[in-house]
């Protein structure tokens, strides 16, 4: 395990405490909604905010203990920001070359250093340029070299491309993603963007006010959420309640049935594109049927996404030519039905 | 343009502008070259131009350090300490070079053990003059920079932390060339303030020529006795600081703006 | 005390009104408003005494002052300042003004030139002399003001060159700096030194004898209160107004 980290930070109505491990090589994508802690964490693990109790080590070296701060400055780390954040004075090639040149390289030798790594995330040529002169994914780009020049043994990522349109995103998300396959030491991404955690990480952690809620590889997150937050994210709706056989009662009231015997408290995780909508109770085999209204139907893509209220509150995805045969309006009484073998159920 | 914003903007540039244009109609334009002619002129006039610019270096040397101390420091007591210095700004010169007397003059409680130890004695000098324009002058250039300081984003530094950078070479490589536009900005202003300075220079410095009858001294006494040649010195003084400020507006200004 | 110097105040008026053919007691009890007095900086203390004691003897009667350099009264009164009495330290400047003047201005005080030094005098200065000392830290006043010219009048008469290292803007400037020892002597006038207290001394200067400021008082031909201008006149011409200046270090003409 490279860094070892058990971060408590107490600021405001802002109570963190995340403990976080990342083997070398590894990416460490930590998720969490906006004001859980997850930029506090990383400025942390940069040394540029000192905590209030814990511990970070890296590599056996203590960077963090109760009675111990190494400076940011000393620790050996690369930090990519959401806006980049390319010193706007200095040409691309001199950005890269900082770090070396304060850790004491050489000047030809930081800016061979730096003009190889603008090579290799595709700027070759553009060294000469200001900051100002790139566009929003070369600056990207040229803020990845910046922080791989020095090989760090840590590398932070903070919302490295929530700044780009969707269109740069998914081509700077890819090089990202090799170039961070290619580093050998521990890497820690924040991210809000589901996508991007799932897209980028070997292991996904959630922090929702200041704690971890759920840590796991993407697939098991993104298949069993253990908060709305994250069901919301990874597109699922979250019931909770207590198993008994194949039916599970709700904590909200009513039931659901369920494929496969289960005991005590459970999660079941419903897709909405599984849920089906009809203007009268259908009939024959459906178990689960409930009478709901619909509470707003909001496009997404080729289907309409329906928020439904009612004893389950469940979100159905239908497409968009049965919501216009259906002729739904918002606050239209509806009968929602899911099959049990489409429902998803784990223990809470 | 909105007339709500026009019209008082008007008034503020006549309000401004005329007292100049009263200077500029009275002037005795035959008779300048002799006025200018006059001994004392040019040596008022160098005198201004050399201590203001010497001011203005002791200012950035010893103002941007404060103004980062300001501005980014978790000193303790820190608005205690703008508001003490800003003082300068809202005392009256005059008060001002008794201040300095106070302190540096040859009864002064510095100046005196200097006075005893050296035989040196800091009133009546050049260096008096500089030290007066720098006691008025540097607090323009402090609230400036700090200005500066908080506009610039804070991140820079921490980023330049994450490349190695401790926060001497941060100050040095990043910090400073972000605000280079606001300290110039700030030099100017205090240059300015320096060259115009009277109060505090009469009273700490004195008035001699050739040592410290700078310019605004020279027409302050020129007044008394002929009010038309000391329109011809103000002219000078307008003239050589606005030729001054327009040739470092190019050259310096301009290019710190680009970025 | 008060009512002593009110009832040497009635006293005196009275003998004005008699002297002059009973002008005074003619205004008196009339006289109101506001009565405007520019005068020379070196007047402060004595015409800020003078005024209370009219105001005093005239609850009706408010009593502005205007105390500056001469010739900045002299540009103000050219520029249409309100004033009813101008009293300058300097005939020339009152020239300057001839036109605006009613009747004829006359001299009502002289003050002349002392070295004033810091209490206990310690570069021992003695005479006019140790002026002419370059080793000694010497304020005048320069030659541009009143008291510049007066000083330079006294060298030459001496025939001395000084040795100044500074040329205060005004007599008050020179005397502040021999206040806080920061000079060892300066060139004031008697007045000034007067009004310093105990923190400066006073060395006559024979040579000054004859290098007198002659201060004329006048009213002003625009003067929006005549009547209480020429009472305030008369005051300062009166035995109070001749002591309160003799006190305050002036020579009487």
């Amino acid at each position: 395990m490279s860094l070892v980290a058990h971060v408590v930070v107490r600021r405001g109505t802002l109570a963190l405490d995340v403990e976080l491990a990342v083997a070398d090589g590894e990416v460490l994508t930590v998720l969490g909604p906006n004001g859980a802690g997850k930029s506090t964490v990383l400025r942390v693990l940069a040394g540029l905010l000192r905590p209030d109790g814990g511990r970070v080590e890296v590599d056996d070296e203590v960077w963090n203990s109760p009675d111990a701060h190494l400076p940011a400055h000393e620790r050996s780390l690369g930090m990519v920001f959401q806006d980049h954040l390319l010193f706007p004075h200095l040409s691309v090639t001199e950005n890269v070359a900082f770090g070396p040149r304060t850790r004491g390289t050489s000047r030809p030798a930081a800016r061979a250093a730096a003009e190889d790594w603008l090579a290799r995330v595709g700027l070759a040529g553009l060294g000469d340029r200001r900051p100002g002169q790139l566009s929003g994914g070369q600056a990207q780009r040229a803020a990845l070299a910046r922080a791989l020049v020095g090989r760090p043994q840590l590398l932070l990522l903070d919302e490295p491309l929530s700044a780009l349109d969707a269109r740069t995103r998914l081509t700077v998300r890819a090089e990202l993603h090799r170039h961070l396959g290619d580093y050998p030491g521990s890497a820690v991404l924040v991210t809000h963007d589901p996508v991007d955690a799932m897209a980028l990480a070997d292991r996904v952690v959630v922090i929702e006010e200041g704690r971890v809620v759920q840590a796991g590889t993407p697939a098991e997150v993104a298949r069993r959420p253990r908060t709305d937050y994250v069901a919301r994210l990874v597109g699922l709706v979250l019931l909770a309640g207590q198993g008994a056989g194949t039916q599970v009662a709700l904590d909200g009231g009513g039931t659901v049935a369920v494929a496969e015997d289960v005991g005590g408290p459970v999660f079941v995780a419903v897709r909405p594109e599984s849920v089906a909508l009809y203007l009268q109770r259908p009939v024959g085999s459906p178990r689960n049927v409930w009478p709901l209204r619909l509470a707003a139907a909001t496009p997404h893509g080729s289907v309409v996404r329906c928020d439904l209220a009612g004893e389950v509150p469940l979100t159905a995805d239908v497409t968009a030519t049965s919501f216009a045969e259906l002729g739904l309006a918002p606050g239209a009484e509806v009968w929602a039905s899911v099959k049990a073998s489409e429902l998803t159920v784990y223990p809470r | 343009m909105p007339a709500p914003l026009l019209v008082p903007a008007l008034l503020g540039v006549a309000f401004l502008v005329l007292p100049l244009l009263g200077l500029l109609v009275r002037a005795p334009w035959s008779d300048l070259g002799p006025q200018l002619a006059r001994p004392g002129v040019g040596e008022a006039l160098r005198l201004s131009l050399v201590s203001a610019t010497l001011a203005t270096v002791v200012s950035l040397l010893l103002g941007v350090p404060l103004a980062w101390v300001l501005a980014r420091s978790q000193l303790r007591g820190r608005s205690v300490l703008r508001a003490l210095v800003t003082v300068p700004l809202v005392l009256p010169p005059v008060v001002g070079g008794v201040a300095l007397f106070l302190v540096l003059g040859r009864q002064g409680i510095i100046g005196r053990w200097l006075f005893e130890a050296t035989g040196l004695s800091l009133p009546f000098t050049t260096a008096a003059v500089v030290v007066a324009e720098t006691f008025v002058a540097m607090p323009f250039l402090v609230i400036s920079v700090e200005g500066a300081l908080r506009a610039a984003d804070a991140r820079f530094e921490d980023a330049a932390a994450t490349l190695g950078a401790d926060r001497w070479t941060t100050f040095r490589r990043v910090t400073l060339p972000l605000v280079a536009p606001g300290i110039a900005a700030g030099a100017v202003l205090c240059w300015a303030r320096a060259l115009g300075e009277f109060g505090a220079t009469i009273t700490f410095a004195g008035n001699f020529p050739g040592t410290t009858q700078t310019m605004p001294l020279a027409v302050y006494l020129t007044l008394q006795r002929d009010p038309e040649a000391a329109i011809v010195l103000s002219l000078v003084l307008l003239g050589v600081s606005l030729a001054t400020l327009l040739l470092l507006r190019d050259r310096w200004l301009g290019r710190g703006a680009v970025t | 005390m008060r009512q002593l110097v009110a009832g040497a105040l009635l006293l005196a008026l009275a003998g004005c009104g008699v002297d002059d053919g009973g002008r005074a007691t003619e205004t008196d009890g009339e006289v109101s408003g506001t009565l405007t007095v520019f005068a020379a900086a070196s007047l402060t203390d004595v015409f800020t005494d003078l005024g209370d004691q009219l105001t005093a003897e005239h609850p009706g009667l408010d009593v502005q002052f205007n105390f500056a350099g001469s010739s900045a009264l002299a540009t103000q009164v050219v520029q249409g300042a309100p004033a009813d009495v101008l009293a300058s330290a300097d005939e020339e400047q009152l020239d300057a003004v001839a036109d605006l003047v009613a009747g004829d201005p006359a001299v009502f005080a002289e003050n002349t030139l002392l070295i004033a030094v810091p209490a206990g005098n310690p570069a021992d200065v003695r005479g006019l002399a140790d002026l002419a000392d370059p080793g000694k830290s010497i304020a005048l006043c320069a030659a541009e003001v009143p008291c510049g010219a007066a000083a330079a009048r006294v060298f030459d008469a001496a025939g001395l060159t000084p040795a100044p290292d500074t040329l205060e803007q005004d007599v008050r400037a020179a005397l502040t700096k021999v206040q806080l020892g920061e000079v060892d002597a300066a060139l004031v006038y008697a007045t000034d030194v007067a009004a310093a207290g105990s923190a400066v001394e006073a060395i006559e200067v024979p040579e000054a004898a004859d290098v007198v400021n002659r201060y004329p008082l006048a009213v002003l031909a625009a003067a929006r209160n005549p009547a209480a201008a020429e009472l305030f006149v008369d005051l300062v011409r009166s035995d109070t107004g001749r002591q309160a200046l003799a006190d305050a270090g002036f020579r009487l003409p």
